[in-house]
């Protein structure tokens, strides 16, 4: 039998060092077994290494940063649909989630699909409100504080031990080991990501992530856990290792049944000497490192798809342990003319 | 003492915990000693067969052998472990 042929738009090309999930999720949506696809990107900038992947995505469309508003990003949309008509659209950052979700109703009567956490459930696991995320579930989280103003760094000294992180809003976080750097680090991250920015206690330990997939009814779909094996500067994992913890897959189920998570998601925790879980972060979509749960028997962004087009799809119940993926960089050739296209037309 | 039952080791000598992800690589001798405690044999047992079939001394032996087998608890790949964690 023939396989359906979808048309999927996926955004987060940027295969950089600190890379965005697109380009794993593409390569997971070419292998799926119950259709083929069209893929169309949806860049922001015009140097994102994904928009000249000929061989991975078929057309790529440049489209307006969150900051130029919902309205900006619908028109644009529905002029890519004019062209493509898009059957599906996968958006992989966490920045630009809130107008997807805001949109999903009126996409939907242009016959364009998604699989997203409802804004209730993207606004509760936000990093600002992970203490009482923590406390309703019931999930063990480190102590966090969100703070807007420089003034009140010095309070933190009663409260917090040293070191301590300092979390950006979307991104970015680093270690701060006294409150000059605490200052130093709140002036860069919001200079980049805005206020607030998050206080958070420091737990030693090992840090793994557990990527999956809820039907927002509570059923887990898909989980695999990971624990990062080589860790660059910005502390994304380079290399990294399918594991079999029940704990995680444990944390993991609790979470999607007690929040009921509708989509792709990235749990960040960290495992203490005691062996005790802390839940860091909650990512609201599939994170960079996706196609190592391809490899090991789980085509998540293929499930996503099938259930954002309404289908029902069987969780998956088993995974490899102890793959690993190793990433690697790539220089490709571009003729100038390409940039161009992309640059001054904002399509190729 | 039992080596947890999920603990893979290649013959190459490279011991994987699955749970953990952690990978450690082992000498020969280790990975002997590996296999005698998946075999569940005590330690006295292990001194034995080690002492018959290579030249040291007790005393030497019985150092290495305390101090691999801190090295494993350490690192979490005893059913002890497990236990106490738990």
């Amino acid at each position: 039998m023939k396989k359906q042929k979808l048309n999927i738009a996926v955004t987060g090309l940027n295969a950089i060092d600190s890379p965005g999930p697109g380009v794993s999720v593409i390569r997971a949506l070419r292998e799926a077994a119950s259709f083929d696809t069209r893929i169309i990107g949806l860049s922001y900038e015009s140097l994102e290494p994904g928009i000249f992947m000929h061989d991975l995505i078929d057309r790529t469309y440049s489209i307006p940063y969150p900051v130029a508003g919902i309205d900006t990003l619908y028109e644009r949309l529905q002029y890519i649909q004019e062209k493509e008509n898009l059957d599906v659209i996968i958006p992989n950052f966490d920045a630009e989630l809130y107008p997807f979700i805001k949109l999903e109703h009126k996409l939907k009567a242009m016959g364009i699909h998604m699989f997203l956490p409802t804004l209730h459930q993207f606004e509760e696991r936000h990093k600002m409100n992970l203490n009482d995320f923590g406390k309703k579930y019931n999930i063990l989280v480190p102590k966090s504080k969100v703070i807007y103003d420089l003034h009140t760094v010095h309070s933190l000294v009663s409260e917090f031990s040293f070191p301590m992180i300092v979390k950006g809003k979307f991104y970015d976080a680093s270690i701060a080991y006294s409150i000059e750097q605490v200052k130093t680090y709140f002036n860069k991250i919001s200079a980049k990501w805005g206020l607030p920015i998050i206080i958070q206690e420091f737990i030693h330990g090992t840090e793994f992530n557990v990527t999956g997939l809820g039907d927002g009814t509570g059923k887990t779909i898909a989980a695999v856990p990971m624990r990062k094996q080589y860790i660059t500067d910005k502390g994304k994992a380079w290399g990294g290792i399918s594991i079999s913890d029940e704990k995680m897959l444990d944390m993991t189920r609790k979470f999607l049944r007690a929040t009921k998570w509708r989509g792709g998601f990235e749990l960040e925790l960290m495992k203490n000497k005691d062996g005790e879980l802390y839940l860091l972060e909650i990512n609201p979509r599939l994170p960079a490192w996706i196609y190592l749960a391809v490899g090991v028997g789980q085509n998540i962004p293929e499930a996503l798809v099938n259930l954002a087009l309404g289908k029902k799809v069987k969780p998956f119940t088993e995974y490899a342990v102890g793959k690993m993926f190793v990433r690697y960089s790539w220089d490709m050739i571009v003729d100038r003319e390409e940039f161009e296209q992309i640059s001054i037309y904002g399509e190729l | 003492m039992k080596l947890k039952k999920n603990v893979a080791i290649s013959e190459a000598g490279l011991l994987f915990n699955p749970v953990t992800g952690e990978s450690f690589s082992v000498n020969p001798i280790g990975i002997e000693i590996l296999n005698l405690l998946r075999e569940e044999k005590s330690g006295s047992q292990i001194h034995d067969i080690i002492l018959e079939k290579y030249s040291t001394d007790k005393t030497t032996l019985e150092k290495d052998y305390n101090d691999f087998i801190g090295i494993l608890s350490h690192n979490n790949l005893l059913e002890s472990d497990e236990k106490a964690k738990a």
